[in-house]
Order: C-alpha cells, then structure tokens, then sequence
C-alpha cells in the first residue's frame, strides 16, 4: 500500500509517522498523527470496524484486540507504539469461511444478546486460552474481568468461552 | 476522546531516553504502559509537548533475584502476577499485582509506571513501603538509589528530576521467618482501592513480631507508611490484642476524604479492618503457610 507523505516544510498539518503493522496477517504500511489511538486506526484508517468503541475510558473491554498474542484495549494505546506489530482483531478469527471455535462457542451457547461486547469478549477470550487450555469456571471468569457485558449476560458468555476451550483441546486429546 | 497533539519519540536505549528528557525543558513524558497516562491524555487532563515510549528498550523489562530482588521498571503487571520467584519468595508482590485494574489493563501496564505515576489510589506504592524497597533512576547526571520513603513527595509527584528516568525496583531479600501480604477492598473489579494495606512482618524464633512495616492505600496524598502501627507491634505475639492495637494505630496514620468510594470513617474503619487481615496472613506466610 503505498501511501504519501505531504512534505514537512510545505505544511502546518500534523506531523505524520509513517507504520508498518500486520493485521490479521496482513501488512500496512499507513502515516497516522502520534495523537491516533489503535482503535480508531484500525476503525477509520483500516476500516474494520468489528473492533467497539464502547466505554473509552478503558473500562469495557470492547475495543480489545490483540498486540503480537496479548489481550490489550486498543482504546489506550497510540497507534504508533505498535509499529511493526501484528495485531489480531475479531474480522480474523473465521478462517476460510470456517468459524473460529469461540465464534462457534457464542452461536452455540447464546453467548450474546445486544452483541456489541463480542468482539472484545472473543479477542480477551483468545489471548486467555492461548495461555490457559483447560480453565476453570472461575479462571474464565477472572479473564473477562476487564469485559463488560451491559446486557449482563455473563452466564453464556462463560459458557461460550468454555465451549471453545474444550473444541480446542479435542483434536490432542483425539489423538492421545 | 482525542488527547491534544504531541511529539512522539521511541528511545532507543536509557541513555537515548535521558537525552530526550533532557532536551524537552521538562515538557515531555515517558511513555511506558500508558495505562494511566493515556487516559489523563485522552481527557486531556495532561497535554504533555511530547512523549518519550521506553517499550522498545531492551533491558528494562525482567525480574532477576540477585542477592535481593531486581524488578525491571518496564516489567509488566500480568507477567509479575505469574511470575514463579514473585510467586513463591514475594507473594505480597503477586498479591499486590493480581488486583490492578483488570487482565487486560495489566496485558499493558508497568510496576514502574505504576510507583512514577505516584497515584495514591495505585497499588505498588504501598507494597514497596512495606517491603522496605529502593528505586533506581538515571538521569543526565548518573544513576541514584532512591530510598521508597523519600520517593512519594506529594500526589503525583516523585523524587524523580526531569531528566531522570525510573529503571529498577530493588527489594531486599526476605529475612527467615518473614512475611507479607496485600489486602484491597474494591467496589467492583478494576476499580482503584476503597482503602487497602501492605503487611510485612519478621517473627523471632519464639514466634513475636521481630518487626512490621504497613503500606495504606489511597488514604491520603500518598501512600502513606503506617509508622506507629509497626512500632505496637514490635516485640509483641501476634494475638488479636496486638492485632487490634495495630489496626487502631494504623486507622488513625490514615488521612481519607469522603468521595464516591465513601465516607471518610468508613475508609479509616476499613484500613482499621484489613491491616489486622493482612497481618494475620502475613503471619501465616511468615509461618511457611499461604
């Protein structure tokens, strides 16, 4: 993606910063002001709007994505401190027209209502499973404590996420 | 929320990140997990000329035990929490990085930007009192040991110059026989503390409190040190008596203010409550229990 940069001297603009990131496994290479949080590059500069704006104050969990594997709020990071990063987002979690096991989770579970927490809810999830296969009830719990779900659903939720978990540990444990 | 514009600069190394401090006449921040600074930023609450982001520094992240314990400035909230040493030498530090703010807060967030931010209502701060703790800073003029009682100077504000940067946590090895243990009492998950206390205690081989250190959170303008709380308990066994005595003493070195969290009395009452349930379980580890 080629993408100018005005020249500095002929412009009072904001001062732009050129970054390279990967973003479900695709490479961009965008100028953005240092101000840019990572939410609204990946929603206005990208455009994958799958990522919620929902409390911005770093409080509902919605806008989470994950920075190279670890769940963060993209709501409270600028996005030049992730220059040449890969960052996941919840558009890349189907893969081949194949849902992911925790999408499957939520259809199968009822693990949304309104739906706007989901995207954080499955990209905390992700990160979480990643470092926990097995978790307890209250291990999942404890990681979808930075997730707020205003329809309060929580119950599905923690099932769903559960489900998931156990689809990813059965193609191991089938083998064993 | 959009904070106001800034120069954003990524510091190579300390020395990078000095000269870049320096060279900003006072104006520029460090930019670490940038969970508490990006918010104040966003509310625009802080306009900083620009920001220095030490996340690329190799070096400033790790925990290494060394004759005492060397903690990394840059060294994440989520890895304290899990890390074995932390885990099994320093469980008040596991204890104290399992409740800031939430999982995924923590996925980004410093224990040196948590002490520099020098918020009462964080966690470390009273940890690091209770623990005896040193910070190390470099800056244009070298590097200094900064003892953690003359680090907190007033509410947001530290020993730190301009030009000086926080690089190292120090915390002396654990004595036999010692404990500790950090208790918080929150509204709900993430939410800074109502009140909450930082115990650590050495037993004599008869099993008495040897010495004591208490760390109150978010009930005053710093974390406070909770002086007269460990001189009673001092030579004493650690019964209820003592206990209570301590919690009083401890109440009464804590200077809240009513607001959302709630009224005044209530948060010295609660301090009175959780110092002698964090001795008590700074006892039982002191002991070899959990």
């Amino acid at each position: 993606m080629a993408v100018e940069t005005a020249p500095a001297a002929t412009t009072t603009g904001p001062k732009l910063r050129r970054i390279h990131v990967t973003v479900n496994g695709t490479a961009h290479d965008v100028d953005v002001e240092p101000r840019t949080l990572l939410v609204h590059f990946i929603r206005e500069n990208l455009g994958m709007t799958g990522t919620h704006i929902g409390c911005d104050t770093t409080s509902c969990g919605a806008c989470t994505v994950l920075l190279d594997g670890r769940a963060v709020k993209s709501c409270t990071l600028f996005a030049v401190q992730v220059d040449q990063s890969s960052i996941s987002t919840v558009e890349g979690l189907e893969k081949d027209g194949k849902l992911h096991p925790l999408q499957e989770g939520f259809h199968q579970e009822h693990g949304l209502q309104c739906g706007f927490c989901t995207p954080g809810m499955m990209m905390t999830a992700v990160g979480f499973l990643a470092t926990n296969r097995s978790p307890t009830e209250l291990q999942i719990r404890e990681a979808i404590s930075g997730n707020l779900c205003r329809c309060t659903g929580y119950v599905n939720i923690v099932k769903s996420i559960d489900y998931a978990a156990r689809k990813l540990r059965e193609p191991i444990e089938g083998k064993a | 929320m959009i904070p106001a514009s800034f120069e954003y600069h990524v510091a190579k190394d300390i020395a990078h990140a000095i000269q870049l401090l320096a060279s900003s006449g006072g104006e520029a921040k460090v930019l670490a997990g940038g969970q508490s600074l990006i918010p104040l930023m966003k509310f625009r609450l802080t306009q900083p000329a620009s920001l220095v982001d030490i996340n690329r520094i190799t070096g400033l992240s790790g925990i290494r035990e060394n004759g005492e314990l060397q903690i990394g400035a840059l060294t994440r909230e989520a890895d304290l929490e899990k890390n074995p040493i932390i885990r099994q030498r320093y469980p008040i530090i596991t204890d104290t990085a399992a409740v800031v703010a939430d999982p995924l807060v923590r996925n980004m967030a410093t224990i040196g930007g948590n002490l520099a931010h020098a918020d009462p209502a964080n966690d470390h701060p009273a940890t690091m009192l209770a623990l005896r703790a040193s910070v190390v800073a470099q800056g244009s003029k070298g590097e200094r040991v900064i003892p953690i009682d003359d680090f907190f100077l007033d509410t947001f504000t530290t020993a730190l110059r301009p030009d000086e940067i926080l690089v190292e946590i120090r915390i002396p090895k654990p004595a036999p026989r010692s404990g500790g243990a950090y208790l918080k009492l929150e509204r709900k998950v993430g939410d800074f503390a109502i009140a909450a206390v930082a115990a650590m205690v050495r037993l004599d081989e008869s099993g008495k409190i040897a010495a004591a250190s208490i760390g109150l959170t978010n009930v005053g303008l710093t974390a406070i040190r909770a002086r007269n709380a460990e001189e009673t308990l001092r030579g004493q066994a650690p019964d209820d008596k003592a206990l209570a005595a301590a919690g009083a003493a401890a109440a009464a070195a804590a200077q809240p203010v009513s607001d959302l969290r709630g009224p005044a009395d209530y948060k010295r009452d609660v301090v009175r409550v959780l110092t002698q349930r964090a001795i008590r379980k700074a006892v039982a580890r002191a002991k070899g229990g959990n």
